[in-house]
């Protein structure tokens, strides 16, 4: 065998290797552009909670502070001193139970969008209010703030007691009406039909 | 006026005027006008940034069910007229909008406007949107189309019966090529991402998709985004539901499992095939002429017309029906077929002025067809009458009735 040539063993080792080299490559960056962000920079941003809470900041509210805060922040302006009947979408259902389970989708002024039932997670409300809420004054609400209105709209609309605690550890564990009535969808993958077997 | 010319007056004139254009001199009497209309002064407005005629009057208009702007002065729903379309490109002057819950336009400096990307990642990275245009980018035409894109009886015009999808040239960087650049740890199933608009709209997609074909984008139909669509950047996810696509992107966060946002929470199903159906709209199209409210000026030769699209590929072909479904003939492809773009049809039809029910259908690359609201009621065991609720994306036939005479009327009413 002359000093070039090699056995498949050698060959194989060198594939892998090169195989290796190659995952490597493209788990650094190819460009560098861009800057890493500081822990306070993300900590700033970063106004997502998941379902699970982990990301929930350190407060508590119960839904006797949350009545004064739906005063106080001029909730009542659009959502109704009721918390329903008013040009924003209903928070505190009037009479009875919802009328459809579908989410509304047009003015959303009516029974069958109260978040506080419909929404699978009570987590989705504190991420709402605390991102969305109130109108034209988007994220100035304190987490106590945030903690005490999810409280009230989940006590208004029968779902836990006047005087439970919402904070970290419980709102994730609130069981919400809608809870089991969810679905996702299944895995996706490029170029598989939307859905199998439908027309 | 100029049809009263005699053929030797009407030569000299437009002889007179070609010579005019010949010598660089600007003819004062053209052939659409009289000596007595001088033309207007250029402005330099137009000079700098071009407008259509005033003759041209197709306009975008706001959805039945709620005003745009609203009392609280935030746009909703707002309509592209389709009934006035050419070719697959939508204008963005006409591009349908839709915001969650009504939002403001938001004006964003694109200097101070920041990308952030992180969550389960090995290196968070944060961009200004002139580090994203170094970067390796791509142009593509993609549709996108809101969930309540359904044609109701009560709908007099395409434009409200198929107005929320509009189709654009779009330009920007690989979301994949942004994630592989921040290094998706294992582990990671979905991205949250994010709009800086006051309401700070985000959804969850699946990381397949992201990975897949997404596009952050700083281009539309070859300018900048504009302020309507996301300025100065907007997540385009082809073929998906029009919520996902982001607008005023301004962080992408990696995470474990879905995150059932409040826009995510909003569009939920009891049923996972529900959430399949809305998640990525099926084959689909429609005819834009003849539409309702449009009058055929007697029977002879027409050409219908109209777009189809797929969110699960290129449109591979597309039928029409002249006689309400019961036979169907090729039209023919008379754009390219781009996936998860509007694709023009257009069909040669000789009107024998009888009274009929015109429809179309599109096979997307799948092979699958666009389903007839008959085929869905049967799908889930419904009776197929003015009831029945499309479950999902609503991607079924649409028929047009063509009166006897010539007015075309919502062949669901």
């Amino acid at each position: 065998m002359g000093a070039f040539t090699m056995d498949s063993r050698n060959l194989l080792l060198l594939v892998m290797i090169l195989g290796l080299s190659q995952i490597s490559k493209a788990q650094s960056p190819t460009y560098g552009v861009g800057r890493t962000p500081t822990a306070e920079e993300i900590r700033a941003w970063d106004i997502s909670i998941g379902t699970a809470g982990k990301e929930l900041p350190p407060g508590h509210g119960t839904a006797k502070e949350g009545a004064e805060v739906f005063v106080r922040k001029t909730c009542s302006v659009c959502h109704g001193r009721t918390g329903s009947g008013s040009l924003a979408p209903t928070l505190i259902k009037s009479d009875g139970k919802p009328k459809s389970p579908h989410p509304c989708l047009t003015p959303c002024v009516n029974d069958s969008n109260v978040m506080a039932l419909h929404a699978p997670f009570a987590t989705t409300m504190w991420d709402y209010i605390n991102r969305a809420m109130p109108l034209t004054k988007e994220g100035t609400l304190k987490p106590d703030e945030v903690y005490a209105l999810t409280a009230f709209l989940l006590y208004k609309n029968g779902v836990i007691q006047e005087d439970e605690v919402m904070d970290p550890q419980s709102l994730p564990k609130v069981k919400m009406p809608n809870r089991d009535h969810v679905a996702l969808a299944p895995e996706w993958k490029h170029g598989a039909p939307r859905l199998q077997g439908y027309p | 006026m100029s049809s009263k010319l005699s053929g030797r007056r009407r030569f000299l004139r437009d002889s007179a005027a070609l010579v005019g254009l010949a010598a660089g001199v600007v003819p004062s009497a053209g052939a659409q006008m009289s000596p007595s209309e001088a033309p207007p002064k250029d402005s330099k407005d137009l000079i700098a940034y071009g407008e259509r005629s005033h003759y041209v009057k197709s306009v975008r208009i706001p959805v039945m069910e709620r005003m745009s702007p609203d009392d609280f002065g935030m746009t909703f729903h707002v309509l592209s007229p389709l009934q006035d379309s050419v070719g697959i490109i939508t204008a963005s002057s006409l591009h349908y909008v839709a915001t969650h819950r009504g939002s403001y336009v938001p004006d964003i400096n694109p200097q101070e406007h920041r990308l952030m990307i992180h969550g389960m990642v090995d290196r968070p990275l944060i961009f200004t949107v002139e580090e994203l245009k170094r970067l390796p980018y791509v142009t593509r035409t993609h549709f996108l189309e809101c969930s309540g894109n359904r044609a109701k009886a009560t709908h007099k015009t395409v434009q409200q019966t198929h107005g929320m999808t509009s189709c654009c040239e779009w330009t920007g960087v690989p979301l994949s090529l942004l994630l592989k650049e921040a290094g998706v740890q294992s582990g990671a199933s979905f991205i949250v991402a994010e709009g800086a608009e006051t309401v700070k709209g985000a959804t969850s997609i699946p990381l397949a998709k992201a990975m897949d074909d997404c596009l952050v984008c700083y281009g539309q139909n070859g300018e900048a985004v504009r302020p309507q669509h996301g300025f100065p950047l907007r997540l385009i996810v082809p073929g998906y539901e029009g919520i996902h696509n982001i607008k005023y992107l301004r962080r992408i966060k990696v995470v474990e499992q879905h995150y059932m946002t409040y826009n995510d929470y909003g569009h939920i199903a009891a049923d996972s095939r529900v959430a399949a159906l809305n998640r990525q709209i099926g084959p689909k199209s429609v005819i834009t002429f003849p539409s309702g409210e449009q009058k055929l000026p007697g029977p002879g030769f027409y050409e219908i017309t109209g777009l189809a699209w797929s969110g699960s590929g290129a449109i591979r072909s597309v039928d029409i029906s002249i006689d309400g479904g019961q036979t169907w003939t090729p039209a023919e492809l008379r754009s390219p077929a781009y996936p998860m773009a509007h694709t023009r049809f257009g069909f040669h039809w000789a009107w024998d002025g009888k009274e009929c029910v015109i429809m179309s259908r599109s096979t997307d690359e799948l092979g699958t067809v666009q389903p007839k609201r008959a085929d869905i009621a049967k799908y889930w065991n419904q009776p197929n009458d003015s009831d029945l609720q499309i479950r999902g994306l609503d991607n079924s036939v649409f028929p047009w009735r063509v009166a006897s005479d010539g007015s075309v009327h919502n062949g669901l009413a």
